[in-house]
């Protein structure tokens, strides 16, 4: 789950991290009040969840208090890549003579977190990245020991940041490692992390991401889900702990499994077919679970077949079969069904579903070649 | 004969009074794995399958009293990390973890504890291990496989039934199906298992199921060309998958370009690997004999 720039910020004060006065607004009045107390010298910055902000014109430096209400007007009423923009942070402009990037996140082929940080921060972080990858110093940190003052001291030698900012800079990678740590971050980054002109490290924009898997124990941090960033669909999936990607397809697939949903919507791809999307009930899926996955699937009218691909192991096939009896007892639907049933309890599934008249499969290509068919007669 | 388990296994259940755990040790009782204990703490000194299964309180205990050397774990998100590392600290030797949705912090925790001894750890988010006709310490169903000379391993759960199922459908069997599970940090990797594979005597060739996202895959086809004398026919989930897209498993996730089913098919077929388009394909393309 990605969090926005303000609640980042916000985020990382509290382990000590320097960050810029500023106030989040949802009306440009509030922008124009805020600017004042800051003192009329602010930087308006749209809070959506994408990045290129910046280059879409969402970002906007704001002399007065005057001009900072007519920008937030501005920024309040755009779309960027999609999103609608619904808030506005008012930060105090501040005078920025360097851009440092600092950020963490998962090395997977290391197994353990990885601290970078560039002397060239900056929007073109990833260009940097991409063309002169020695610029970027990292740091690997060992999950048992956590980050260790000797390397974010090498970081800041590497840099070559100033001796004076040295330990303002450990102590912010410190806080850094803290905050990634205690909110089990899968990303945090601040990016640009400046000197000032008074010779100050200051974390001007921030950015986290969170491990979904871990939000059990960060309630604050789940009621700070955008809802904005997801479609109905994807919220009303995640609500009962299904997993649901929309795609641009004709074919609805209901599978379990991650692994066998993606290669259910490879077999339909090559039997000249397109899935609908992407859906995986998961292991041990309720028969309630089954009926909301097939609600989610028939609220998209694109759809002209729905192929169910379930082979049963901690999921058993007439739990499975049970829920799609409720769910087709509550919705009125035309739209052809093709099940294949296979594994754990699949004949008791397969009795349970006989009467609803659906077209069954004993194997996944035949099920795959009926379900594409009935989508193009239909 | 086989990799990992067989019919010296003495396998405890952790979590075993719970609805996934009771299911699936009576799937594994009947298909006639040796499960000798089982431990839910606040419920040890009960019995679990009519009287035949001792419930324990802590893993220490039960591997005392019983010797059990495997441990299958079956415990909740939240507290798995904590059942890996108390059948670790208790002397089991191979633990299995079914349990999806360990945050990944703590599985790095895990892992980099577990390095420091040697313990073997299959999964996080796994089906298990299977040794057909000798041993099931997993969730893989009872039916689909038969004994044969193919080694399977794979990082997906249920795709990997599919593939045992085509397989016996055409009368062809597995020496041990090891499904090494989708998280981004787990215990065992593909060239682990291939190693494993390579030195048994009786697996013949080997099926390796991959999905997008990580490099694994790419690893493997490195280890496979410069190490591998037996066949490797592989199968890679998500050929249509649109990048970008999380698709359920934190694993699939497409990095940077990386990640890629082209990337890891040219990779595999570059290692002279056969590479089947859908998972039914994986039969004809074995080496006969």
């Amino acid at each position: 789950m990605k969090l926005h720039e303000y609640q980042s910020k916000q985020l990382f004060s509290r382990y000590g991290i320097p960050i810029p006065r500023g106030r989040i607004a949802s009306i440009a009045s509030e922008a124009r009040h805020f600017a004042e107390e800051l003192g009329g010298h602010v930087v308006i910055k749209a809070q959506v969840l994408v990045g290129g902000r910046g280059k879409a014109g969402g970002i906007r430096l704001a002399k007065t208090p005057k001009e900072a209400e007519e920008l937030a007007t501005m920024i309040l009423g755009m779309e960027i890549k999609g999103l609608p923009v619904r808030k506005v942070l008012v930060d105090e402009a501040v005078s920025i003579t360097k851009e440092i990037y600092l950020g963490i996140t998962n090395d997977r082929a290391a197994r353990r977190p990885v601290m970078m940080a560039s002397a060239a921060g900056g929007v073109d972080i990833e260009e940097v990245a991409r063309v002169s990858p020695e610029k970027i110093i990292k740091v690997y940190i060992d999950p048992l020991l956590g980050l260790r003052d000797y390397q974010a001291r090498d970081l800041a030698v590497s840099i070559d940041l100033p001796r004076s900012l040295w330990r303002p800079f450990m102590e912010i990678a410190a806080g850094l490692w803290a905050a990634y740590q205690a909110n089990d971050a899968t990303l945090a980054e601040i990016n640009p992390l400046v000197i000032t002109s008074e010779q100050r490290l200051l974390a001007l924009d921030g950015k986290m991401v969170v491990d979904d898997n871990a939000l059990f124990r960060h309630p604050e941090l789940d009621e700070m889900r955008d809802l904005d960033v997801e479609d109905w669909a994807e919220v009303e999936a995640r609500k009962f702990g299904l997993s649901y990607i929309s795609l641009d397809g004709e074919i609805g697939c209901m599978v379990n499994g991650a692994g066998l949903a993606m290669a259910t919507m490879d077999i339909i791809h090559l039997c000249g077919g397109e899935p609908a999307n992407f859906l995986d009930i998961g292991g041990g899926a309720s028969a309630d679970k089954v009926a909301a996955a097939l609600r989610i699937i028939l609220s998209d009218a694109r759809v002209k077949a729905v192929l169910f691909n379930i082979f049963g192991g901690i999921t058993r096939c007439d739990e499975v079969a049970r829920g799609i009896l409720t769910a087709l007892g509550e919705v009125e639907t035309k739209v052809p069904m093709v099940v294949r049933l296979v594994g754990t309890n699949a004949e008791e599934g397969r009795r349970l579903l006989a009467e609803a008249r659906m077209a069954t499969a004993e194997t996944l290509l035949e099920a795959a070649q009926k379900a594409v068919a009935i989508a193009k007669g239909a | 004969m086989s990799i990992l388990v067989n019919k010296n296994t003495r396998l405890l259940v952790q979590g075993i009074t719970g609805n996934e755990g009771l299911f699936h040790t009576t799937q594994m009782v009947q298909y006639g794995t040796n499960v000798v204990a089982g431990v839910t703490p606040g419920r040890g000194g009960e019995w679990v399958l009519d009287g035949k299964i001792p419930v324990f309180d802590t893993v220490h205990s039960a591997v005392q009293t019983t010797g059990a050397n495997t441990s299958v774990i079956f415990v909740p998100a939240r507290s798995a990390p904590d059942a890996i590392l108390e059948a670790a600290d208790s002397g089991i030797e191979l633990i299995v973890c079914i349990t999806e949705g360990i945050p990944v912090l703590d599985m790095m925790r895990v892992r980099a504890y577990l390095d420091t001894r040697k313990i073997r750890l299959v999964g996080p988010n796994c089906p298990g291990l299977l040794t057909p006709g000798e041993c099931k310490v997993g969730i893989i169903p009872n039916n689909i496989a038969i004994p044969g000379n193919i080694g399977v391993v794979s990082r997906s759960g249920t795709l990997t039934y599919e593939v045992l199922y085509a397989l016996k459908a055409v009368g062809l069997g597995a020496s041990t199906c090891v499904g090494i599970g989708g998280d981004p940090i787990n215990g065992t990797n593909f060239i682990d298992v291939l190693e494993m594979f390579e030195a048994d005597p009786h697996t013949d060739q080997v099926v390796l199921i991959g999905e997008i996202g990580g490099s694994d895959e790419e690893k493997a086809a490195e280890y496979i060309s410069r190490k591998m004398t037996k066949p490797v026919t592989a199968f890679i989930a998500g050929q249509s998958a649109p990048p970008g897209k999380r698709m359920g498993h934190a694993g699939a996730i497409i990095e940077g370009g990386e990640g890629t089913a082209r990337e890891k098919i040219r990779a595999l077929e570059t290692a002279g690997v056969r590479v089947a388009r859908h998972p039914e394909e994986i039969p004809g393309l074995l080496v006969k004999g």
